[in-house]
């Protein structure tokens, strides 16, 4: 796509946050990817443009993190974490039922461009197993049934909310932007803390 | 049962625990003001006298580390935060920002008023977005309240604070590849010396310190060197985030003095879960060598896991009951590492290929007793071998699982097939929609 005025303003702003501009290349991989829903071409240069490096510098930096992504991906990201100890809690027989149900595989994207699907490393929730992200969002104590209701709903336009997040779910687009940095003023939604989180404070407070 | 000693965990049932007003009501940004009293180098010798020490896996002690960066070499400053929590098993910064993202800014203010950086950031993995969105409010509250930006101490001392959104690399969070990735570099580790306090980002003088190491400072300040040193052992101070996953009943956080025991965390998560019993488990996530139901008395702090063979790392405990194969363990973990291998150092880029491959045919039950054996020499030939400890990490699961069930690895080959069924370990087994 070709980028507005006003894009232009917020990748400058972005840079400017830095102390060297170079550091701004992983936000405004994020910005691109808000825009495009991918790191296209276009937004490849136009990045390289802005910190004065070649797109191979920007393409090298784009190719080595995951999620960055090259090709385009759905509106609602799913990704079921099959690092070991999800995976043994439910994850593996997640991650197939979900596939098989969708007919699609990791890093792949239903026909209507609704839902992708991508198998996942540890994402720091593992009290949670099995955890599933949607957007990078938690989706907690997941089961094969639950993963399916969801892509099901997300598919028909009105995907459930996450387990801790905001009150409704947002598009992968509009996710991406906030990783560059852009609020949303979404901070607010969503519960402090898990029910395991607060489970050591709650066993020491019936102690006392 | 040893008490549990909740500090950063202390308000995360309350509702606004994320806010500068819930943080306040709860003593918070006292203890900056009281930093702001006190010389930087008393606030270093502070941090230095409390014991406390890393917690984001290596224990290196956090007073020492900010005593390096040289003083008065007219250079700028930098603080860094590793929030890359990636892992595997490691869940305790992540329910630490989302609940009480200021008690890290607070102690990123004292910690960068202490080595008088002028500029820190906050280097937070990018698969989370929701702790993103609360840990750039809590900033933009802080920079509104006068705790972030210019003259912050009234005597003229600046800080600027930047969130940094990092893009789904494990390596990120080694801290030489962390300074390169926030470089706006790919994520690749430097060799060695220059440490960071010399030469960190943009070859300046820089602390890297994990979340919780820096979020423990502000108590730290405000209660002292001898309420910090009450808890905890001889040489491992103070409390922590102990994580307990997997078949456990209730697994959770759990907040305690350091020195405490997975039999006392276990009886507080419920036991291993109904009818099953404990096979083996890591006491500070994958990269630290497992443990088995021996070791259930072993002190959790950085000396008493270390003299049992094992690291303290990330005290991610994750709890495995007899239903799990450890070669499917093993071989999913590094599967991991070969994934997030950065492929700068050979020996890593390489080995942990030809190790998910002989693991994969160990698992499927082909292959010869010989395997075994190569499987130990591939380990031999990476650990130790590369810039950063990730090719380590690769080794411990694979060698502390021959230590502890060599006859399991074999009774695949003589089987021809996997002995587990995978569903008996699910959270929802039998029950399988």
């Amino acid at each position: 796509m070709s980028y507005s005025h006003e894009n232009l303003l917020t990748m400058d702003s972005i840079i400017a946050r830095y102390p060297r501009k170079r550091s701004a290349v992983m936000p405004l991989l994020h910005f691109v990817q808000s825009l495009d829903g991918y790191v296209t071409s276009q937004g490849i240069e136009l990045i390289a443009k802005k910190l004065e490096l070649e797109t191979a510098e920007v393409t090298a930096v784009s190719t080595f993190y995951t999620q960055y992504k090259t090709e385009p991906v759905g509106e609602y990201h799913v990704g079921v974490c099959i690092n070991t100890l999800c995976a043994v809690m439910g994850g593996d027989e997640i991650y197939k039922s979900v596939s098989e149900h969708l007919g699609i595989e990791s890093d792949e994207v239903t026909k209507d461009g609704k839902v992708s699907l991508e198998r996942i490393e540890c994402n720091a929730a593992c009290d949670y197993a099995p955890v599933v992200m949607v957007n990078w969002e938690f989706f907690d104590n997941q089961t094969p049934q639950s993963v399916k209701d969801f892509v099901d709903a997300a598919k028909a336009g009105n995907p459930p909310a996450p387990t801790r997040g905001p009150n409704s779910l947002r598009t992968w687009k509009e996710n991406s932007a906030v990783l560059a940095g852009i609020s949303d003023g979404l901070s607010g939604e969503g519960v402090s803390a898990g029910e395991p989180s607060k489970l050591g404070l709650k066993i020491s407070k019936e102690a006392k | 049962m040893k008490k549990l000693t909740p500090v950063l965990s202390a308000n995360w049932d309350e509702e606004d625990s994320f806010t500068i007003d819930g943080y306040r009501r709860n003593g918070g940004y006292k203890a900056v003001a009281e930093a702001f009293k006190m010389e930087p180098d008393e606030v270093i010798q502070l941090v230095k006298d409390s014991g406390l020490r890393g917690r984001g896996g290596a224990g290196f002690p956090t007073g020492m580390k900010w005593g390096f960066i040289p003083q008065n070499d007219g250079k700028e400053h930098y603080l860094v935060v590793n929030a890359d929590e990636s892992e595997p098993g490691t869940c305790k910064d992540m329910p630490l920002l989302m609940a009480n993202p200021h008690v890290l800014i607070e102690g990123i203010i004292i910690a960068s008023y202490a080595i008088r950086a002028n500029y820190a950031f906050i280097y937070l993995r990018g698969e989370v977005v929701h702790i993103f969105r609360r840990v750039q409010q809590a900033i933009e509250d802080a920079y509104a309240a006068g705790l972030l930006g210019n003259n912050i101490d009234k005597k003229g001392f600046n800080l600027e604070l930047v969130l940094h959104a990092g893009a789904g690399a494990y390596i990120c969070g080694e801290e030489t590849a962390l300074l390169d990735s926030l470089e706006g570099f790919r994520g690749q580790p430097r060799l060695r010396p220059p440490f960071p306090a010399i030469a960190g980002l943009y070859a300046r003088p820089t602390v890297v310190n994990n979340v919780e190491s820096i979020a423990s400072v502000p108590a730290i300040v405000a209660n002292g060197v001898k309420w910090f040193q009450g808890m905890g052992t001889e040489k491992s101070k103070g409390f922590t985030l102990y994580s307990l996953s997997g078949h456990v009943k209730n697994p959770g956080q759990f907040e305690a003095p350091l020195g405490i025991t997975l039999r006392e965390l276990l009886d507080m998560a419920g036991g291993i879960r109904e009818g099953h019993t404990l096979k083996f488990w890591t006491p500070g996530g994958s990269s630290t060598p497992m443990f088995t139901d021996q070791h259930l008395d072993v002190p959790l702090d950085y000396e008493g896991v270390g003299a049992a063979g094992s690291m303290l790392g990330t005290k991610a405990l994750q709890i495995f009951d007899e239903t799990t194969c450890v070669v499917r363990a093993v071989l999913r973990w590094t599967e991991f590492y070969k994934h997030e291998s950065c492929g700068k150092c050979t020996p890593c880029r390489e080995g942990t290929w030809w190790l998910v491959q002989a693991l994969k045919e160990l698992e499927a039950g082909r292959g010869v007793s010989a395997d075994l054996d190569k499987l130990l020499d591939i380990v031999d030939n990476i650990a130790g071998r590369s810039f950063c400890a990730l090719a380590d990490g690769a080794a411990s699961p694979i060698i502390s699982s021959m230590k502890y069930f060599r006859e399991e690895y074999q009774r695949h080959l003589d089987l021809g097939s996997c002995p587990f069924d995978p569903v008996a370990s699910t959270l929802f087994a039998g029950v399988r929609a």
